[in-house]
Order: C-alpha cells, then sequence, then structure tokens
C-alpha cells in the first residue's frame, strides 16, 4: 500500500513539472488523476469566457430586452461611472469593513466556543440545542429585531452578518475540532500535559488547517448575507446600491454589483487558499 | 524477589452496551519486573487493548487496581510511556521537534533536550530525516519517530498497543529487531500488546496468553531465547516449541469466540 501511494507522488511530480508525463498520451478524463496545471486553469478560464460570449451574443442578436439583460459592455461603462465618480470605493470600502467586522466578531466568538464544544461533551450538550434553534431563523426576518435592538447605524449591520455567520461557523469549529485523533489527546495526556496545554498545543494546530479552512467558507457565507444587512437603513455598500438600482430598474447597475461582489468573494477565497498553503506546509501531498 | 515493577491487582472491565453490561476483563491479575519485556497475546475483542489502557491510566478499571513501584496509579502519568498502533504523530511538526515534544516538561537544559533528541533520532535510524514532516515518511519510519518520542524522556514503563499492527510483514521483522535493539540500549519495563505470535516470542521475555471474552489470563510462557536476539532465532527448536505452545492455547480461544454466538 506505501508503496502505491508512493509511486502516485512520483507520478503527480513528473506530471506537475513538465506539464507532460513521461510516457503515453495526457489522459484527462481519468478517474481521480491529476492532469496538467496548466490545463486546469485553461479549462477554467475558457469556461467563464464562453459564458461571457453567449451573454455578448444573446444581447447583440437582441434575443432578450436590455432592460432584462444589458450587454457586457454597457456593464462595464456602469463600472467604469462607478470608479470615476468615486461609488464604487465608497461602496465597496463600506462594506468591506462590514463584513471584516461582522465576520470578526463571530469568529471572535466562534473559535473559543467551538473549541470548547468540540473537546467537552458538556459544553457540546449546552450549547447545541440553542444554535441549531437559531442556525433556522431565516436572517432577513430578523432585520426588524436588530434595528429596534442596534439603531440603524453600521452596528446593525454587523449584527446581521454576525448573525448570518456565527451559528453556522460555531459548529464548523466545533467539527474541526472532533476531526482531531483522540490518540493524539491520549498521547499529550500520558506525556502529562494538563488540558489546557493539551488544548493549546496539540489540538489547536491540529485543528488549524481545518479551521482555516471554516474561515474561508465563512467568509463566502458573510459576504452572501452582504445584501440583507444593507437591505435597511444603509446609505452606501455595494449592496445598498444594488437594492437601489432595483428602483430604478438600473439592470447593469445590478449587474455590476453582483459580479463585483463576486470578483471580491473570489479574492477573498484565493488569499485564504494561498496563506493556508503557506502556514501548513505539513499538510501537503498524500 | 524483588517489587515488581507493574502489577496488575485483581482488574476488571465492564462496558455497557446498549443498556447491557458485558465484562470485558475478569479478575485479572499480573507482575511485571523491573525491565523486564512482557508481550500480551489473546484474540481480537479479548480485552488486550482495554488492558494496556487501564495500566496507561487512560481508562479506569471498574475492580481493582494497578501499582507502579506499589503506589497505586491516578490517570495518566509521565512514568509511562505509550505507543499506539496509529502513529498519532503530531503531523505539524517535523521529525525533529515531534520527538522534542516529549521534552516539553522535561527539567533538562535545552542544550542537553537537544542531545538527548539526536541521539534518539539516531538511535531509530531516522538520522538525515530530522526536517522531514510525517507525511513525507512511511508507516516503518513514523512508527520509528512514535517510538523515539516515546522512549526520549525514558518513561520507567513502556506501554506498546500493537505498534507495528500495520506495517507489512518485512518492515514489521525491521521494526522488531530494531525495537530489541533500542531496548537493549536503554532497557525499561515493556507491556507489549500484539496478536502476532512469532513477534511476542521474538521480543519479549514472557508472554502472557489472555483468553477469550471476559479476558482472564490463561496461560504465562518464559521465553528462554538468549539475548541480544537477530531474526536467525525464528528457526530455533526453542522457538518453534514456544509458538507450538502458544499458537494452541489462542486456538482454543479463538474456537471458543467462533461457537458461541456474539451477543449471548
Amino acid at each position: 500500500m506505501k508503496i502505491m501511494s508512493k509511486n502516485r507522488k512520483e507520478q503527480k511530480l513528473s506530471i506537475s513539472r513538465t506539464g507532460i508525463p513521461k510516457r503515453g498520451k495526457v489522459k484527462f478524463f481519468a478517474l481521480r488523476e491529476d492532469i496538467p496545471r496548466n490545463i486546469y486553469i485553461l479549462g477554467g478560464a475558457v469556461f467563464i469566457g464562453l459564458v461571457l460570449v453567449a451573454w455578448q451574443l444573446i444581447t447583440a442578436f437582441g434575443l432578450v430586452r436590455p432592460l432584462f439583460l444589458p450587454a457586457p459592455v454597457d456593464v462595464i461603462v456602469e463600472g467604469g461611472r462607478q470608479i470615476r465618480e468615486g461609488i464604487l470605493y465608497a461602496d465597496a470600502s463600506a462594506s468591506i469593513y462590514r463584513i471584516v467586522m461582522g465576520w470578526g466578531f463571530a469568529t471572535l466568538f466562534a473559535v473559543p466556543i467551538g473549541i470548547l464544544m468540540g473537546s467537552f461533551k458538556f459544553f457540546e450538550g449546552l450549547f447545541e440545542p440553542f444554535i441549531d434553534i437559531v442556525r433556522y431563523m431565516p436572517v432577513v426576518a430578523l432585520i426588524p429585531l436588530t434595528i429596534l435592538w442596534a439603531g440603524i447605524g453600521d452596528f446593525q449591520k454587523f449584527l446581521i452578518l454576525f448573525i448570518g455567520t456565527f451559528f453556522q461557523q460555531v459548529l464548523m469549529i466545533m467539527d474541526n475540532v472532533k476531526q482531531v485523533p483522540v490518540s493524539l489527546i491520549r498521547v499529550g495526556q500520558t506525556l502529562g500535559l494538563s488540558r489546557i496545554e493539551i488544548l493549546k498545543s496539540i489540538v489547536l494546530p491540529s485543528a488549524f488547517p481545518g479551521v482555516w479552512d471554516t474561515f474561508r467558507i465563512t467568509m463566502g457565507w458573510t459576504w452572501t448575507y452582504l445584501v440583507v444587512a444593507e437591505l435597511v437603513a444603509a446609505d452606501k455598500g455595494l449592496g445598498r446600491r444594488i437594492m437601489d438600482a432595483q428602483r430604478y430598474l438600473a439592470t447593469d447597475t445590478i449587474i455590476f454589483g453582483i459580479l463585483f461582489i463576486g470578483l471580491l468573494g473570489l479574492i477573498t477565497d484565493y488569499l485564504f487558499k494561498l496563506s493556508g498553503r503557506f502556514l501548513f506546509k505539513w499538510n501537503r501531498g498524500s | 524477589m524483588i517489587a515488581p515493577k507493574i502489577s496488575i491487582e485483581n482488574v476488571s472491565q465492564l462496558f455497557y452496551k446498549s443498556g447491557s453490561p458485558f465484562v470485558v476483563l475478569d479478575n485479572f491479575s499480573m507482575e511485571i519486573a523491573k525491565n523486564e519485556f512482557v508481550t500480551v497475546v489473546g484474540t481480537s475483542g479479548c480485552g488486550k487493548s482495554t488492558l494496556l489502557n487501564i495500566v496507561g491510566g487512560l481508562v479506569e478499571p471498574s475492580d481493582g487496581q494497578v501499582c507502579i513501584d506499589g503506589i497505586p496509579i491516578d490517570g495518566p502519568g509521565r512514568d509511562r510511556g505509550f505507543v499506539f498502533q496509529s502513529y498519532s504523530l503530531f503531523e505539524w511538526l517535523n521529525v525533529e521537534r515531534n520527538i522534542f515534544f516529549s521534552l516539553k516538561k522535561s527539567a533538562m537544559k535545552e542544550r542537553e533536550k537537544k542531545e538527548t533528541v539526536r541521539h534518539y533520532i539516531n538511535a531509530v535510524g531516522l538520522s538525515g530525516f530530522e526536517k522531514a514532516y510525517p507525511r513525507e515518511l512511511s508507516g516503518g519510519m513514523r512508527q520509528r519517530v512514535a517510538i523515539a518520542r516515546a522512549l526520549v524522556y525514558k518513561p520507567e514503563v513502556l506501554l506498546m498497543d500493537e505498534p507495528f499492527g500495520a506495517l507489512d510483514s518485512q518492515t514489521r521483522g525491521m521494526m522488531q529487531e530494531l525495537l530489541l535493539q533500542v531496548w537493549e540500549e536503554h532497557k525499561t519495563t515493556v507491556l507489549f500488546i500484539t496478536h502476532d505470535v512469532d513477534e511476542a516470542i521474538f521480543i519479549s521475555d514472557r508472554v502472557v496468553v489472555m483468553s477469550a471474552r471476559p479476558g482472564r489470563l490463561k496461560l504465562e510462557k518464559t521465553i528462554e531465547l538468549t539475548r541480544p536476539r537477530s531474526y536467525e532465532i525464528t528457526t530455533e527448536q526453542l522457538f518453534m516449541d514456544a509458538k507450538k505452545e502458544l499458537i494452541g492455547s489462542i486456538r482454543e480461544e479463538t474456537l471458543k469466540t467462533m461457537a458461541v454466538p456474539s451477543g449471548s
């Protein structure tokens, strides 16, 4: 078994270095096998290109009225306008600030509570039923309450993002912690480490890559709640811009806004992945 | 006779499985002398791992007690090192740091710690791999790290739970020889669990056969083979005789578990 996995690693290496395996043809559709890296990346780019071309063609031939679907060029022009007038910068910075705060607060609470829940059955029993109830509550429906409690300032936005993120995140972190093999904890115990020391020097580092992935995924969810957070009583923000555009049927603004949020999300995702690869060098391969 | 290093006194263990109790260990007693190498063999599910966990202090027995140097144990402690079947290495630490981890609580000076770690890396034949991460190592190499990690802080007792169970037979043979080599050099009391009779005879001073559940001490066999041992002894008459006796004894127990439907 060991020999087999070693071979596979070698194979992977020879492909990723040269792009072409030593002999034979490149198999693109082998089950669970790697393909050359450049093909992998090219594929993703080509698909996005195809979607754009299809979009352009549909609008160019007038298959759909511009009111429903503006041409890509119009969307780009709209983006240019927002950049020139400084709207985009103001919106983006307001939204990113809210995302960072909302997600940050959620993470600040979710990490310690998740670790406690994953490590001690007592805390799991204590918190999980409550979290499970709240987690299914529609965040949109909580808007009136959050306004009552937190006013109409930024704090209300943080609260919405917090609620949307925290209750999912804490359960995921609990799971990450539970993935730590019990035998590692036993090793710590036989070495005479205290519970705190085991949590700090064994559980935490062992769960860290999983937790990092949870960070990445939940950050994505926080982005999806942005529009909800900016639904009421916001004067700027990427979500706000979209909601305003709805009133004037400014579909180009809407589509630009959506795409821009998607782009920012993609960048955050990529940053998390990249930093993860750097942080967890030991976690690579096999 | 000198006081035993480990004494297992009338240890019983009861588990509840969907409401109904079943006895895993029944009044098990055994003594192990200082620097003795004892192996417990038995059919799967006979409670040998439970026994080891009790000695390690990871499981509290339903009845009876375990004493180290005459003092009853209370939970796990640094006097007993553990090697698990799953290598249980710290994946985020390289070989050197994995072994170093065991010295965290040691009173040694930093330089002395480094020396000791280097010594044990050499002893288990891992020099050159100090900076490698566990993911980059083969199963045999990983288990060598685990052994070094358990030995480096010089626990008085070494508890090994089928440490070579996941290795292929060639690697397993090499590891047994390596373990003996290291043990000859750094004598310590070892309680070893396995289901491999050849392995048990090859490494031990004494082999203990456990009966099928509930686990009782069925047979004790002192292995008179001279030390240091090499793989050649596996063809000696003494080895063969011991093997015949032990396999016969275990076979009886295995047949019992097969004849009686489980759960009755």
